[in-house]
């Protein structure tokens, strides 16, 4: 690892410690709070997090594996949840699950696409039966979607990632 | 005086914490598999249930007895819940008892025998993981393991641990290091206790059999043993004999009949350490200074403090633990009396414990690439390699041990013991502080089994503290005090295992009965009120082995062949960690 990239990790995690008191029994908020910055927990963090606040890196690995809020791999900038509660299921959840692996082009069992732009998961239930089939993009619910609906959304998003990058590369 | 009804039976309340002990008071043997009486309840196999009259069913080892309570322990649902129960636990564990090194001692094979699981209706259903043997003590198989969570407990509670824990949940739920490294790369000291615990197979210890039936067979070798002072008063137990039933003779006849060339004792390397080490806290004592000394004979001590305090590495003993010291004087010095090369001797040693096969792989313990210790065995390794050989051992004759490390004072015997070091220690520097020898030779005040102890002796016209701890987590409380200035102490004896090395995880598996390892601790008493010479400095093998060999105890010869060195070493830590410390140290160097 990069001597940079370690130090500025070293001090994000010193800063949400901090922020906690290391009082382990924030693990959960010091971990929430690390995935909000990093959109992930990578593993280094982790350990630095269990020699921050005193407990193994074992036991936090156990936590952070525990969670489903947690991920361990970096997740893209677009997390798409598909509800597959019971309700969403009879309504088509699964073709619409297809469609969007199929969409954002998932590979081998892969969660987040390539580009690492979207990440696809599954959720017993959203609550929000009435809307069924649903999905989320990270904090927006989309009801009564279709396949060629969610490729229309995401068509939208890719569009304005390109357009973003644009105007990111021609201010620099 | 209150009671509870179990089965019908009226049975007085007397403190008991659940249920569970009530039952068991009442006489009637709840099955439990995740239970152990020594850590926190965890209440996760569900055999243990119970039927309490208005309750319903309610799991045993979690539920405090209350006044009238009416208990069954085995009606119709019960049976029927109990075998579901075990079904399920016995759908993830991979059933290959045949060829199990726990065939016979397993308390699932035994439970699903006792319950009649004859057809397990389920299957595995989250993919099987790789075993784990990358390690020098122990091999984890997590297709055994049945998530009763005793090692993860015992690793946290016992040792202040935690390398092992729960990861992931439901199907996928398993005990795993962080991260699932390798067991190797994580801050585990190999004492064992996960494996002395484990209901299973799913933690062994890393077997050295093969090897050591090879070098027997070998006629090029001389294969020389040592038998640690623990491995006598518990071997007996696997061929019937109760335990601290001490039979030092007995061994040294099996192991001769094994194809042994040479049987010494580790307890005589251990008088040796108790002049070393008594030289060293002496000068220390005079000096005020690296107080207290700790001491180093159990090498999963060494390796945590070497990992978890590193500041605290100047105090410890450099002395080489007894098995070193033993390999080091047996590849230095007794083979060129033999007239022989250092790999044409293969020292063999019979150790109650996990972490002294790790200690003999140190880089240091070894000259030129051969090592002053080949092979370490188990208690339980040389019990199977006995009864492999089809030796009735308790028809064994008794035979003496092999000079010049055949008979130990009764100070190298208690070294098996907790409290054992210091108050062998204690006959030594006694006489030395107070410029006469001790009216007694015991030192009562360090004994008995708790984990945590200190006693202060006024001895001459000094007061010497003494502390005196079994576990880690002990061990880490007391380093905790140290820290904080709030107590002081001169010598502090640390050994990871409960009771001492009666209690190490090569032992014969005794299923957390702490009464065992207390009547082995007993036996080892005994054994030293029955030696003529109880001082180490009266022996005189060891007056014998400085002439011919070291010098004087603390002498520089003496220091090359029986002391040691220790650095800092990487339990687990971050790659970023790592790289922030390095800099760290750039900056305050620069």
């Amino acid at each position: 690892m990069l001597a940079a990239a370690a130090v500025e990790m070293h001090e994000l995690v010193s800063r949400i410690l901090a922020r906690h008191k290391k009082d382990p029994s924030s693990l959960i908020p010091v971990l929430q709070d690390l995935q909000d910055e990093l959109r992930y927990l990578p593993k280094d963090c982790l350990t630095m997090v269990a020699h921050g606040l005193g407990i193994s890196p074992a036991t936090v690995y156990g936590v952070a594996t525990f969670y489903a809020q947690f991920s361990l791999e970096p997740k893209g900038k677009y997390v798409i949840r598909i509800c597959d509660g019971t309700a969403c299921h009879v309504r088509g959840s699964s073709p619409l699950y297809q469609a969007i692996c199929k969409r954002v082009q998932l590979e081998d069992g892969r969660a987040t696409s390539a580009n690492g732009l979207f990440t696809v998961e599954t959720v017993a239930c959203l609550g929000a039966c009435v809307l069924a089939p649903v999905a989320m993009i990270n904090d927006k619910v989309y009801g009564q979607m279709t396949p060629e609906a969610i490729n229309i959304i995401l068509d939208e998003l890719e569009k304005e990632e390109e357009a973003s990058d644009h105007i990111c590369k021609t201010a620099s | 005086m209150s009671w509870v009804a179990v089965n019908n039976q009226r049975v007085e309340l007397n403190g008991e914490e659940s249920i569970l002990a009530v039952v068991r008071k009442a006489g009637v043997d709840l099955p439990t598999l995740c239970y152990h009486p020594e850590l926190s309840v965890y209440g996760g196999c569900r055999l243990c249930l119970v039927e309490v009259k208005g309750r319903g069913v309610v799991a045993a080892c979690h539920t405090p007895p209350e006044e009238g309570m009416r208990i069954h322990t085995n009606t119709d649902q019960l049976r029927f819940l109990r075998k579901m129960a075990l079904e399920l636990i016995l759908a993830g564990h991979e059933r290959e008892c045949t060829s199990c090194s726990r065939s016979g001692t397993c308390r699932l094979q035994e439970l699903a025998e006792r319950f009649r699981v004859d057809k397990p209706r389920f299957q595995r259903q989250a993919p099987a993981q790789a075993v784990d043997d990358s390690g020098p003590a122990l091999i984890r198989d997590p297709k055994k393991c049945v998530l009763c969570g005793e090692c993860v407990r015992v690793c946290a509670e016992w040792q202040g641990i935690g390398a092992l824990s729960f990861s992931k949940r439901g199907a996928r739920m398993s005990v795993s290091t962080a991260f699932d490294l390798p067991i190797s790369e994580t801050s585990c000291v190999n004492c064992g206790q996960c494996a002395a615990v484990c209901p299973t197979g799913a933690l062994v210890v890393k077997a050295q059999m093969d090897a050591v039936w090879q070098a027997l067979a070998d006629p090029e070798k001389i294969v020389c043993f040592q038998i640690a002072p623990a491995v006598r008063v518990a071997i007996g137990e696997e061929f019937g004999l109760a335990p601290g039933h001490s039979t030092t003779g007995r061994l040294a006849a099996a192991l001769r009949r094994l194809g042994a060339d040479r049987v010494f004792d580790t307890s005589l390397a251990a008088d040796l350490t108790v002049l070393e080490e008594t030289a060293e806290f002496l000068e220390r004592v005079e000096a005020g200074e690296r107080l207290p000394l700790f001491t180093s004979c159990c090498p999963a001590w060494v390796k945590y403090a070497e990992q978890s305090y590193p500041e605290y590495l100047d105090n410890l003993s450099s002395c080489r633990s007894p098995q070193q010291m033993l390999g080091s004087l047996v590849k230095r010095y007794y083979r060129t009396e033999l007239g022989v090369q250092p790999d044409q001797i293969v020292m063999v040693s019979v150790m109650p414990c996990t972490a002294k096969k790790f200690e003999a792989q140190r880089p240091e313990f070894a000259t030129a690439g051969i090592r002053d210790v080949d092979f370490v065995i188990t208690t339980q390794e040389l019990a199977q390699m006995i009864r492999e050989h089809g030796l009735e051992y308790t028809a064994l004759p008794e035979e003496p041990l092999d000079e010049p490390f055949a008979v130990p004072t009764g100070a190298g015997i208690i070294f098996g013991v907790t409290g054992g070091v210091s108050e062998a220690v204690l006959r030594r520097a006694y006489e030395v502080l107070a410029a006469e020898p001790a009216h007694e030779v015991e030192f009562t005040e360090v004994r008995g089994f708790e984990g945590l102890r200190s006693c202060e002796l006024t001895i001459g016209d000094r007061v010497i503290r003494l502390g005196v701890v079994n576990g880690l987590a002990n061990a880490a409380e007391l380093l905790r005090e140290i820290q904080a200035g709030t107590v002081h102490y001169d010598l502090v004896e640390v050994m990871a295992c409960p009771g001492g090395c009666v209690g190490g995880a090569g032992q014969p598996i005794s299923r957390g009965d702490s009464a065992v390892r207390r009547r082995r601790g007993v036996g080892l008493y005994l054994g030293d009120g029955q030696q003529k010479v109880r001082r180490a400095q009266e022996n005189p093998a060891v007056a014998a082995i400085y002439e011919r060999w070291l010098g004087a105890p603390g002498s520089s010869e003496a220091h090359t062949a029986l002391h040691t060195v220790y650095s800092h070493r990487e339990g687990h830590r971050s790659e970023a960690d790592a790289v922030c410390v390095r800099n760290d140290t750039v900056r305050t160097t620069a």
